[in-house]
């Protein structure tokens, strides 16, 4: 009270306003440093070209692109495989968040049981899961293929056949990120008011009607969410790589985060790895803006 | 047949399906820990999931192999520290976005949420020029920095904005007459009430501190400075091939902490992961 005794409201508008700016500088300021600063720099660093003899770097112009583009048969291999490996995971990972979601939200006895254990994985860290499953997955002597000769199969070199490879990196990283879909999925699913689907029991409609034509439609919202989540999530995935093939067999499992950092910091190709991470950036921003326009779009 | 065991069926079918699922989620921890309890020959020429015989000696063997105790530490001691700093900054310019008015916050606000899903990918070379100039490569400042100030940073400030958004007003405007300052109110009033959205933007940012990997792998080259997901890919023998047994026993001891914090507080730590998507 003594503020507005003291002075006019003018400056109790100024001091709130120089209080918002004090509130924010120390989150925005490092986020200039760290985050806004690097992506100004990355779109320049993108157009020199990193000399290792003579340490020193030299405009280029377009030319990382050029290279990326039209040149080098890496980098449509590696925007192939990123393709598959979203295509691969976000359908599948969608629907079975979908599918456990729908199985336990509803209070069957054991549900919380059931949701612990298929979110435990999302909060164990990548590089753990990853090393389980490549301890799993190996050859002669793994578990899966130990399992299944019991019932007669003989199971492929999982890692280290081109398709399996990115077959077993698209499922283990499945499973290691569904329990967060299908929490937020559950989530959305608590939220719809029981009198909407009693309503149309009461109708006489069956359980896939229901689902169909109250459920899905009310999902919606959730939906695109996770979607655009999943998408990015599998944009970026680079610990279950890393781990479990390295990029490999023969380029099979080589995504772009991870050919952003082998081109980065394994081959100090600066300029080239810069313009790759341009690209990705370029991908996740229209994700979000895609995101943004089917929002407003619903609205 | 009657309706009742007709539901009793059903349901026992759903169990049965629900059970073979979970196999893919709950089997690699069973075997990790059988894994981390067998000798480095049986890892894999035995099938059994129990061990002949228990091979204790991994576990100390893992800390002469590395100094697994003081890469623990790291982990951890960064951990809470991206935590508590996060807490504090990233609610305290949630706190301004959500409730004081002044020019250019809408501005801000916006640059933030254009950065929420950025991977760190896409400023990692940059970051990488900027840390060897300010002289922090090889220390853990840029682990430190990088989640505070990134896309992690970011997202708690706009979490805790949109907590203080629904909080009711009235207690902070009493707070005020009371004459309290703008940091006043924010620290003693605000915050306080935050404790459920402090908890939940704590815990998400705990865990992504905790798991991070290409930062480290990036940025700390002494072995002493690693933290555990460095350390847990860096079981290898001379040839560079996996040592199995201390590898397992080493995500055992990294792993099972966590599965006992998260049993413990299933519903809290589910819950926070909740809000984290609804944010979108």
């Amino acid at each position: 009270m003594s503020a507005a005794i003291k002075g006019p409201s003018l400056t109790l508008k100024a001091r709130e306003a120089i209080s918002g700016w004090l509130f924010v500088s120390p989150i925005l300021t490092g986020f200039m440093i760290f985050f806004v600063g690097p992506l100004i720099a990355v779109f320049y660093y993108s157009t020199t070209e990193w000399n290792l003899l003579s340490q020193q770097s030299h405009f280029v112009g377009m030319e990382n692109y050029v290279d990326a583009l039209t040149r080098n048969d890496t980098f449509w291999n590696v925007l192939v495989n990123s393709l598959v490996f979203a295509a691969g995971l976000v359908p599948l990972n969608m629907l079975l968040a979908l599918g456990l979601a729908l199985a336990l939200s509803r209070s069957v006895r054991g549900a919380v049981f059931f949701r612990t254990v298929f979110f435990a994985p999302v909060i164990t860290s990548a590089v753990a899961w990853a090393i389980i499953w490549t301890f799993l997955l190996q050859h002669e002597s793994g578990a899966v293929n130990r399992a299944l000769s019991v019932i007669g199969i003989n199971g492929p070199n999982w890692l280290h056949e081109p398709h399996w490879a990115m077959a077993s990196v698209i499922f283990t990283r499945v499973l290691k990120t569904v329990g967060l879909n299908m929490i937020l999925y559950i989530a959305a699913l608590q939220s719809i008011p029981r009198d909407y689907t009693e309503a149309a029991r009461l109708e006489g409609a069956n359980g896939w009607e229901i689902f169909r034509r109250i459920t899905w439609p009310l999902l919606a919202p959730t939906t695109l969410v996770i979607m655009v989540i999943t998408v990015v999530g599998s944009l970026k995935v680079f610990d279950h790589i890393y781990l479990m093939t390295g990029g490999g067999p023969q380029n099979a499992t080589l995504v772009l985060a991870f050919y952003i950092y082998e081109q980065g910091f394994k081959f100090f190709n600066t300029g080239y790895a810069s313009a790759l991470a341009v690209i990705l950036f370029v991908l996740i921003l229209a994700l979000t803006i895609l995101q943004t326009i089917l929002k407003a779009a619903r609205k | 047949m009657t309706y009742r065991t007709q539901q009793k069926i059903t349901r026992i079918c759903w169990i049965i399906g629900l059970c073979a699922l979970a196999i893919p989620f709950v089997f690699p921890f069973i075997w990790m820990l059988s894994g981390a309890l067998k000798g480095q020959a049986d890892v894999f020429s035995s099938a059994s999931l129990i061990p002949s015989q228990i091979h204790w000696s991994n576990f100390s063997e893992i800390f002469a192999y590395q100094p697994f105790a003081r890469q623990y530490f790291n982990s951890l001691y960064i951990a809470v520290l991206v935590t508590g700093l996060t807490l504090f900054l990233a609610s305290m310019a949630g706190y301004a976005l959500a409730r004081l008015r002044f020019s250019g916050s809408a501005l801000v606000l916006l640059l933030l949420i254009s950065a929420l899903m950025m991977p760190e990918e896409v400023t990692i070379i940059p970051n990488f020029f900027l840390m060897k100039k300010l002289g922090l490569m090889n220390t853990h400042m840029p682990l430190i920095l990088l989640p505070l100030f990134g896309s992690q940073g970011v997202m708690a400030t706009f979490l805790m904005r949109q907590f203080f958004l629904a909080l009711p007003k009235e207690l902070e405007e009493a707070g005020r007459m009371d004459g309290l300052s703008r940091f006043g109110v924010y620290f003693k009033v605000a915050l306080p009430l935050s404790r459920p959205a402090l908890s939940a933007v704590g815990i998400i940012t705990f865990l992504f501190s905790w798991n991070l990997f290409l930062e480290p792998l990036v940025f700390v080259n002494d072995i002493e400075l690693f933290t555990l997901p460095l350390a847990l890919a860096n079981f290898t023998d001379t040839y560079g091939l996996p040592l199995w047994h201390l590898q397992l026993a080493a995500t055992a001891l990294a792993v099972i902490p966590m599965l006992i914090v998260y049993i413990l507080a299933q519903r809290q730590i589910v819950e926070s992961f909740a809000l984290s998507g609804v944010k979108g």
